[in-house]
Order: C-alpha cells, then structure tokens, then sequence
C-alpha cells in the first residue's frame, strides 16, 4: 500500500468511525480488507482503494468502516463494572427514582449485544422489584453486522462460555440447534440501534447510566474528549459513566468526577476542588 | 504438612488430564488425577479436594453417577464441582446442576474459559 492510500484510508476512517490507525498497524487493512475486496471481486487492496477513492461508493465505504471495527466482547466482561453497578450505582439510582419508577441505560458501543444482555439478566435476577418500573436498556454501534447480531441475541457456545454463569444460561437462555438464543421477556428489555457516538447523541434522549467502555481506546485525544462531553449532556446529574478497563476521563475531560471506591465508575459532576487538584495532563497524553 | 489446594481431575482421557493438570499446577494447585467416577469416589473418602473437574462420560461410573455419590458423601468441606464435557444439551447441564454441580463447561474450551469459570466460583 502506497503512502497516499494509507493517508486516505486512514483519514477516511478518523472521520467516519473515530478510529485511530497507525502505520505499524496496515497489517490490519490486510486481514480485514481484503475478503471485500474478494467479495467484490477486486484483485488486490490497492483496487480496493482505488474503487473507494474514484467512485467513493457509500456502500462500499459502509463495510469498509464496519470491517475495521474491532468487536471483541463478552458477557459481564471484567465483572467489577458489573458488581459497582449491583452494590453502588442501581440501589442509589434505584432510591432516588423511587417516585418515576423510571431508568434508562446506554451500552454505548454494544458490539453483538453481551453488555445489555448482561445488564439485562442482572436486573432480572438482582433487582426482582424492579419488574414494576418502566426500564430501557438501550445498545448502539456504529456496526450494522454486529448490531444485527445483538437483535438476534443468538450465540455460540464458546461465547456463553465467556463470562456467564452456567445459572445464567439455563435461566435466561434457549437452545436452538448449536446455538444460544437469549429468552424472548430478556430481549425485549433491550433496544439495539445502529449509531455513530460521533455524530449527535441528542436524539438518544437521557440516561441515568451509560456504559462506554473499550471503544475510546480506538481514538485519538479529541475525539474521546468530544465524545465525552456529549454523553455529559446525556447523562443525568446524579447518573453515572462507567469506562472499560483501560480508559479514564482524567486529563481528557474535566466534567466529570470519580465516585470513592468504583474504579472505571464517574459521575457527572466534578468534585469541588478536583480542577485544582488537578493539573491538566493534555500536554502528557 | 500440605497445605496446598488440592484439585482433582476426573477424566478417562488421559491427555485431557495432562492439560488439565498442568493448568491447576500452574495456579499452583496440588493436582491428584482419577480415570473413573469411581476412582474418584474412592480418593474423596480420604481427601478434600477444593475442586473437582468432572467428566460425565466415563467407563464405570460416569460423572453424573459420580457427583450423585460425592454429595451425599460426609466431607469436612464442600469441594466446588465443574463438570467438564462434551454434552452440551441444556438438559443434560439442568440434571448436572440439580445433582449439585457448581459450574460446566462444554468441551472443546479454551484456558480463559477455565479461567473465567474459576474466577467465578472464587478460586483464581
Ligand atoms: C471492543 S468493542 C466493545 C464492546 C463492549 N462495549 C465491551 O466493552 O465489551 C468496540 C465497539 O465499538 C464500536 N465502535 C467503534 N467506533 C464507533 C463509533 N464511532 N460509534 C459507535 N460505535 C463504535 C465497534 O463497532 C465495536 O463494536
């Protein structure tokens, strides 16, 4: 691949997805290009390109974006998010909208779905009273595939393999052939939509919970500041983010604080004092 | 003395239990091996393992039979049981959790499997 194509792919995706790709990284426009580009029965990746860049066909652009997404996920992946959200996060929320017997939750960057389901199942088993409230969980990625594949909540056995308790699975899932469908009353407690965090989140309404964790890994500094501020306009004030493993809004953005004792869990309103604490680390990162 | 955890593999492959073993030894378990239910039986009359991976297809007695035996057994302390076979049926994983299985795992699986199982039940 020449220095001009990878410059046009590589922008093209920073605009379109957010993704960050580096030169020692082609390797990956290779694995995941290239069955396109057989599939449209083009020769080469640099046929490829040069079909996106004269034609610039959206289609083709579409899967492009969508094959360079990386969908690795599992169910109550790392677990401690899962645990803050069972002891801390819902039976605070759980209290205080005790009136509206109302909650919202995003997984944002949902991937093929595990998250919500596993959201899903958890309030479910844990939290019995809530069986009454009007609850929404809501899933959103940028990738159609993997987005249809959350509707259809049907997994393999090495995905259920992954993070689920063998209870789970026969309480809350069906058997069907070689694979796992998850229960229709489980489905229907989650509503998956194809969305681009990059783009407004605003008619996503707002939420007293959002869970964006280990997709601004793939960005660059101000995008995952742009997107972490407007999932602050669409978080509650007493909601909270939670963050995956490797991420943090320390340095990136300063609206939000972190919550005593729940690592990868802030809330929406920074601690009094945090900014001089503080020092920006912009420069650093 | 010994006080290392003791985990018991309960197979009648033995390669299986090659792999197997290496893997709790490397966690730093103290592994004893049975080919048969009953081999097994017989090791729980004297030991207490804090983990037992159960097959369920097994010549003499299987896994199922097996677990049915191990719980009604008098032990000082309740080892966790993952069963650990190629039935995959939801009623076959339905009978092993009534006969008192902790966890299952539908082989073929990989180590994070394991890994993840164990974290589950506490043990790693
Ligand atoms: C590694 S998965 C994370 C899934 C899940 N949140 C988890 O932590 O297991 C990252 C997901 O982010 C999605 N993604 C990447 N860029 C996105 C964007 N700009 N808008 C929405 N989703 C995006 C990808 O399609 C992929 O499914």
């Amino acid at each position: 691949m020449n220095a001009a194509d990878f410059s046009y792919i590589a922008a093209l995706l920073r605009e379109r997805s957010g993704l960050i790709v580096t030169p020692d990284k082609i390797y990956l426009f290779e694995t995941r290009l290239l069955p396109i580009a057989r599939k449209h029965k083009i020769a080469s990746l640099d046929g490829l390109i040069a079909q996106m860049r004269a034609r610039k066909c959206e289609a083709l652009i579409g899967e492009v974006v969508d094959a360079m997404t990386t969908n690795e996920t599992s169910f109550f992946r790392d677990r401690h998010p899962f645990e803050a959200m069972k002891k801390t996060v819902l039976p605070g929320l759980i209290e205080r909208r005790a009136a509206q017997k109302h909650l919202r939750i995003w997984s944002a960057a949902c991937s093929t779905g595990q998250e919500a389901y596993s959201l899903a199942m958890m309030l479910r088993d844990d939290f019995p009273a809530l069986a009454a409230w009007r609850i929404e969980i809501v899933g959103t990625d940028i990738s159609p595939s993997v987005v249809a594949r959350a509707k259809e909540g049907a997994f393999s056995t090495f995905e259920v393999q992954r993070g689920l308790p063998i209870h789970s699975l026969v309480k809350h899932f069906e058997q069907v052939g070689e694979q796992w469908r998850i229960k229709p009353e489980l489905r229907r407690m989650v509503d998956f939509r194809l969305f681009n965090l990059l783009g407004s989140l605003a008619p996503l309404g707002q939420f007293d919970v959002v869970l964006c964790r280990n997709v601004l890994i793939y960005f660059d500094l101000p995008t995952k500041a742009r997107v972490l501020d407007a999932i602050h306009r669409q978080l509650a004030r007493d909601g909270a983010l939670i963050l995956g493993g490797a991420e943090s809004v320390f340095g990136i953005s300063d609206r939000y604080g972190d919550v005593a004792g729940l690592r990868g869990v802030y809330s929406p309103a920074p601690a009094a004092g945090r900014a001089m604490a503080l020092p920006p680390l912009r420069a650093a990162v | 003395m010994n006080t290392k955890r003791i985990c018991l593999v309960v197979d009648d492959s033995s390669a299986i239990r090659r792999v197997m073993a290496g893997f709790f030894r490397d966690l730093g378990f103290d592994v004893a091996e049975a080919a048969t239910g009953l081999h097994a039986i017989e090791y729980c009359e004297w030991h207490t393992p804090e983990i037992i991976m159960l097959d369920w297809n097994m010549p003499v007695m299987d896994g199922i039979s097996c677990l049915r035996v191990l719980r009604a057994l008098d032990m000082p302390k309740r080892p966790a049981v993952v069963m650990c076979t190629t039935e995959s049926q939801i009623a076959k994983i339905q009978e092993a959790l009534a006969a008192g299985a902790d966890e299952y795992i539908m082989k073929p699986f990989s180590r994070d499997v394991l890994l993840d199982k164990l974290a589950q039940l506490g043990l790693a």
